[in-house]
């Protein structure tokens, strides 16, 4: 698997993706530095790993890698931020937010936006933003997740729910 | 159904990811429940606000380069673990464990310290990194059967061809006269960058030279690897690599024509 011609098939395959695993990570990672870090890491374990690779769909490929290797990084460094999914679980979903400025979200400021997109727990931002950002389907977030496509809409389901009422109450204490 | 679960369903139906049966039933739903059309509402003008792409963030350039070396760095050191010096380190690890294992330890030791000075002596510098590159597209072209985009022994065809596709105009010379004909050009790609190949016969023996603008300034340097014999300058703000099977006497003699110290140059 080292001869240079791997290394050139590999590059040509997972290389353009750079982006949609740039954007995972930090949106996982929630800083550039460790977001950098984490991409590397991340192309190096599945450059070790590209005799499992069979073509295909390499984002999906990469992206699962990229998401193990921020799951780690994050039990190392920011174990209480995982820990608070459990608790998120529990909760049922409130009362969506009925005010009518959540009708005025058309214009929101990507700023807000990408705010309450970060104070969201781990698990949903992750699905939001596999969903919204890189466009992914049902299917194919359940595979990399590694969760059934049930759950990959009721968490969207929830993570919107929550992404509403930050954005209509902003409450700074989630996540 | 609970106008709870058709809060869910919402989002299917949002994502185009509902079941049809799902789909009619939300749709005979939401106009009779003001209080889901208002939560499908809200939920869909979510949507188009995050699905902009106002929120995706960009990878640093230099990102794709960093990621670049240390694939190299990693396919290179996995290359000389392969080799036998890793081979015959894991049976002595093994021995190790065993209680008379003083000598064995001391061969372990010796090995271990011999193995982590070789691979920081062996630690590729850029130029090593460069030239494994060069190396791998002078190969590819050869058996990819591409050797050439523009196929032409006229500079004045091979030369306007590079046009508009790399941002620089490279020297193509005519050295037909010496006795390295010109086949052609090609567009490849080195050190992430377009960069013109030009590509000239000697006999059964192709060469492929690459030119590319670079700001660094490099006396002729010389390489052997793999059989293949590579000479490498830079001259009037151009970087040169030359990448052949033939021998070096006569690849030296192309790069003196190259560099035009046979005092005709066009």
């Amino acid at each position: 698997m080292a001869e240079p011609n791997t290394l050139t098939h590999f590059e040509a395959a997972l290389l353009p993706h750079l982006a949609a695993a740039y954007n995972l990570a930090r949106w996982l990672a929630r800083n550039d530095h460790d977001a950098e870090d984490l991409v590397q890491e991340a192309y190096l374990r599945a450059f070790k790993a590209f005799d499992s690779f069979h073509g295909g769909d390499g984002r999906g490929w990469i992206l699962a890698i990229v998401r193990n290797t921020c799951y780690s990084w994050l039990q190392q460094n920011r174990n209480q931020e995982l820990a608070q999914v459990f608790d998120e679980e529990l909760h049922t979903v409130e009362g969506h937010s009925r005010s009518p400025e959540a009708m005025l979200l058309r214009n929101a400021d990507a700023q807000l936006l990408r705010d309450a997109l970060e104070k969201l727990p781990v698990e949903f931002r992750e699905i939001l933003v596999l969903r919204e950002l890189e466009g992914m389907s049902y299917r194919e977030i359940a595979d990399l997740a590694g969760i059934p496509v049930g759950t990959v809409m009721s968490r969207l389901a929830r993570g919107r729910e929550r992404l509403q009422r930050q954005l209509t109450h902003p409450v700074n204490k989630e996540a | 159904m609970s106008c709870e679960e058709y809060n869910t369903l919402i989002h299917g139906y949002l994502d185009g990811e509902l079941d049809l049966l799902s789909t009619l039933r939300l749709e005979a739903h939401l106009p009779e429940c003001a209080s889901c059309a208002q939560a499908y509402g809200s939920h869909r003008a979510l949507r188009s606000a995050m699905s902009s792409g106002k929120l995706n963030f960009k990878p640093p350039n230099e990102l794709a380069e960093r990621i670049h070396l240390s694939l190299h760095q990693a396919s290179k050191a996995e290359r000389v673990a392969s080799l036998s010096v890793w081979e015959a380190l894991k049976p002595m690890r093994w021995r190790i464990s065993w209680p008379s294992m003083s000598i064995a330890a001391a061969a372990v030791l010796v090995a271990m310290v011999a193995w982590r000075l070789g691979s920081v002596a062996s630690r590729p510098s850029p130029d090593d990194l460069l030239a494994q590159e060069v190396l791998s597209s002078h190969v590819r072209s050869l058996m990819a059967n591409h050797l050439t985009d523009v196929p032409s022994s006229d500079r004045h065809t091979v030369k306007p061809w590079f046009d508009g596709k790399v941002d620089f105009s490279p020297p193509v010379k005519d050295l037909s006269g010496d006795g390295f004909p010109l086949v052609g050009g090609r567009l490849d790609y080195l050190e992430d960058r377009p960069v013109a190949a030009l590509v000239y016969q000697r006999r059964k023996h192709f060469i492929n030279l690459f030119v590319w603008p670079s700001a660094e300034d490099s006396r002729l340097k010389t390489v052997m690897r793999q059989g293949y014999n590579l000479f490498h300058w830079t001259q009037s703000g151009m970087t040169y690599w030359a990448a052949s099977d033939l021998n070096s006497t006569e690849l030296q003699e192309f790069v003196r024509l190259v560099q035009g110290h046979d005092g005709r140059i066009p």
